[in-house]
């Protein structure tokens, strides 16, 4: 089985990091008003968890006998939509962003639906149910503004908890109706002591180093740090020796592409670009990690160090104008991505545009060298 | 007897919250239109509706949490008492389905039930309770033009018998011809010194001890929003008195629930991106520290920055009252940062990558100080 599943923890004592965050969501759930929640933080940083641990602390063991219904809605037009639903007797929990466009439909019809039954177990600690709703911040307008005054209107029978990777898309009415918890991404050492705390927990022995760079490959995400480590144990069983962190191949072959618009540009490499762009989107790759994972962030400090064997007096400062270009170029071509529809045109273009600044820069940067 | 009485507490029970749990916001509802908190011409204008009882249609905009659900809600029981107010009121907002359909056959239906001759009502008091029914719109804005447009006909036919009231955050989003029907009336942020009574009102009620930094903090930060600053404020006084024993509540606690960025990060980004801010006045190093690498310190910062989960439109806009409100910046630099400040604004919207924006943000800025 795998590892981070298993060690995921239960209640908010078992929580390693952000005890300041665990003592509060205790408290507030020992309090009899509890109010809507919405948590907010980088992926990997834990919020799920704590989400979990919350529902237990509320209502006890009682909510992790899970089951899964498929329910279907019916949308204004007569589309039948299915959703899957994970719930126990005390709370819900739907991702309806599955919905696409008709998710409205689904927040109303659930909600109201939730809202307008009281409590049946006599023995719950509170009255009311909880509806955990995932990915809150793809949640259409549309859906957020039906939300509004559901949530005041049913207070006394539903509690809602939202679950967001930030806040940025969601309407202000939505934010002021909740208490924000904020799940920072944990730090290295925080890591490492989680990280220290699951190898103990395998009767294994983890090294220092190794938990060191786990935690910095990994850039605060917890989940990822701990399946590096479980891939990393299936390939040395002691961790002895220098370790090598696996990349995955795209992102190789990601490097690839940076390495070949640097070295040289004209219409032919273009072309070879595109082909291994057309190459990374059909396995699926989403096209805004390709731009912004390695090619923004790595194209940059590659052409430093190309410019630098080219030429040894580098004049700094223009070079820091064109890695600002690459970047803004980058930004506003990941922009208009999103809203066009077909995303290698995006991705070519913003290639053409790195290629034409680089070479006048480097032309320009020749010229001033003769004089 | 006793069988009554059992079965009308029961219903009490399922339509009332228990006070103490109820959010301020609803508890604190002001009752009548004397206790409307600012708002002054309006609420001059549609006491004199009152007092001849006989009402237009509405249309009420203005920003979020400047009371016009309040108002509209006081005004119609003031007219027609707590007995009648339940079968008089329809009110229909965007968490009910309000498709072409709806409009036509809920309202229409509604409409057209001829109101009852009133009664004396059961607190004692005579209320005017004019012969008509009201129907209020919640945000009216997010219901689609079609829909507007079947309400038109709607709101001339049965002008005898109903008033519409529509109520909306942008009045721009309402068509023209329902526009025109209504009498329009805004509604403008609070005052600061309206919300601290009112703040302060609400904390004397619940006995809570609340400093006034607490209270300038909750209007700075809810920006004329009377409903957020309460809503923080009941988050607030939760957290604190949760807590064994109860701690007194800070400002921090306030930024914290309001999701702000604390000051001291956003000071830290823009003394990265080469703006000196207030603290720290030796602007000798700075601009070399920038020259040498800009581009790795901004794009570390933000990484930071990123990783501690703060939301980007909320950062972006503090630092932009930074770099807005600076002392000393040039105009030009000023305007260039607004220019970048306004095309993320918008990439955000349509829902573009926040770090990335971020970190173009903060190098467009930096490049526009250092610049010479």
């Amino acid at each position: 089985m795998l590892t981070y599943p298993q060690f995921r923890p239960k209640t908010l004592d078992d929580l390693h990091y952000h005890q300041g965050l665990s003592i509060r969501l205790k408290s507030l759930a020992a309090s009899a008003d509890f109010p809507h929640m919405l948590f907010y933080g980088p992926s990997g940083a834990g919020k799920k968890t704590r989400i979990s641990c919350t529902l237990r602390e509320l209502f006890g063991s009682g909510v992790e006998k899970l089951k899964i219904d498929q329910r279907v809605f019916i949308s204004p037009s007569k589309r039948k939509l299915e959703i899957n639903i994970v719930q126990s007797n005390f709370h819900i929990e739907i991702t309806p962003s599955e919905a696409g466009n008709y998710d409205r439909v689904v927040i109303q019809d659930l909600l109201k639906e939730i809202a307008q039954t009281q409590q049946v177990d006599l023995n719950a600690k509170h009255r009311f149910k909880v509806v955990v709703i995932n990915e809150a911040d793809s949640l259409s307008r549309d859906a957020q503004a039906a939300l509004r005054r559901t949530m005041e209107k049913y207070t006394s029978n539903m509690r809602i908890i939202l679950c967001a990777n930030s806040t940025s898309r969601l309407i202000a009415p939505i934010k002021s109706r909740c208490l924000l918890m904020r799940v920072a991404a944990p730090n290295l050492e925080e890591m490492q002591i989680v990280l220290e705390h699951v190898a103990k927990k395998l009767k294994f022995d983890l090294p220092e180093e190794a938990s060191q760079q786990i935690a910095e490959d990994s850039g605060g995400n917890m989940r990822k740090a701990l399946l590096v480590f479980e891939t990393l144990k299936m390939q040395s069983p002691d961790l002895s020796g220098p370790l090598t962190i696996a990349k995955p191949d795209w992102e190789m072959y990601c490097h690839k592409v940076a390495d070949l618009i640097v070295q040289e540009q004209s219409p032919a490499r273009v072309m070879e670009v595109r082909a291994k762009f057309y190459e990374l989107i059909s396995h699926c790759i989403p096209a805004t990690i390709i731009l912004k994972v390695k090619l923004s962030i790595w194209v940059p400090n590659k052409l430093t160090d190309n410019s630098q064997t080219v030429a040894e007096r580098v004049v700094e400062r223009v070079d820091e104008a064109l890695k600002a270009d690459v970047m803004h170029w980058a930004t506003i071509y990941e922009g208009r991505m999103r809203l066009g529809s077909k995303k290698v045109f995006h991705l070519e273009a913003w290639t053409v545009k790195v290629m034409s600044l680089y070479k006048n820069f480097m032309y320009n940067f020749d010229m001033a060298d003769f004089e | 007897m006793s069988f009554f009485q059992a079965k009308s507490t029961t219903t009490n029970v399922k339509h009332s919250v228990d006070p103490a749990h109820q959010p301020w916001v609803e508890k604190y509802r002001p009752k009548t239109m004397d206790d409307i908190s600012a708002q002054e011409h309006t609420i001059a204008v549609l006491q004199k509706t009152l007092v001849s009882t006989n009402l237009p249609h509405m249309l009420f905009y203005g920003p979020p949490g400047t009371g016009k659900t309040s108002t509209i809600l006081a005004l119609a029981r003031q007219l027609f008492g707590p007995d009648n107010f339940r079968n008089r009121v329809l009110e229909l907002n965007a968490s009910d389905e309000r498709g072409i359909a709806i409009v036509k056959e809920k309202i229409k239906s509604f409409a057209r039930q001829t109101p009852r001759a009133q009664a004396v009502a059961s607190d004692g008091n005579v209320y005017p309770c004019p012969p008509y029914k009201i129907i209020i719109l919640d945000e009216a804005d997010s219901m689609t033009q079609d829909a507007q447009g079947a309400l038109r006909r709607i709101m001339e036919t049965y002008a005898r018998i109903t008033r519409f009231c529509l109520v909306c955050n942008y009045v721009t989003r309402i068509i023209e011809p329902l526009a025109s029907r209504c009498s329009k009336f805004r509604f403008t942020p609070l005052d600061s010194t309206s919300t601290s009574s009112r703040l302060s009102h609400i904390a004397r009620e619940e006995n809570i001890d609340v400093s006034p930094e607490v209270i300038s903090t909750l209007i700075e930060t809810s920006g004329g929003d009377l409903r957020r600053s309460i809503t923080y404020l009941q988050s607030a006084s939760r957290l604190s008195s949760s807590t064994n024993p109860p701690v007194p509540i800070t400002p921090q606690d306030i930024q914290e629930i309001a999701g702000v960025v604390p000051t001291a990060v956003v000071n830290d980004f823009a003394r990265t991106l080469g703006v000196s801010v207030d603290e720290d006045m030796d602007m000798d190093d700075l601009p070399a520290n920038g020259k040498l690498k800009g581009f790795h310190s901004v794009q570390k910062k933000v990484k930071e920055i990123m990783r501690q989960g703060y939301s980007a439109s909320q950062i972006l806009s503090q630092l932009h009252d930074t770099i807005v409100l600076h002392p000393t910046l040039p105009a030009r630099q000023k305007a260039l940062s607004a220019l970048a400040f306004a095309e993320a604004d918008k990439a955000l919207c349509d829902g573009a990558d926040e770090e990335l924006w971020v970190l173009d943000v903060g190098l467009r800025i930096h490049k526009a100080i250092t610049a010479p």
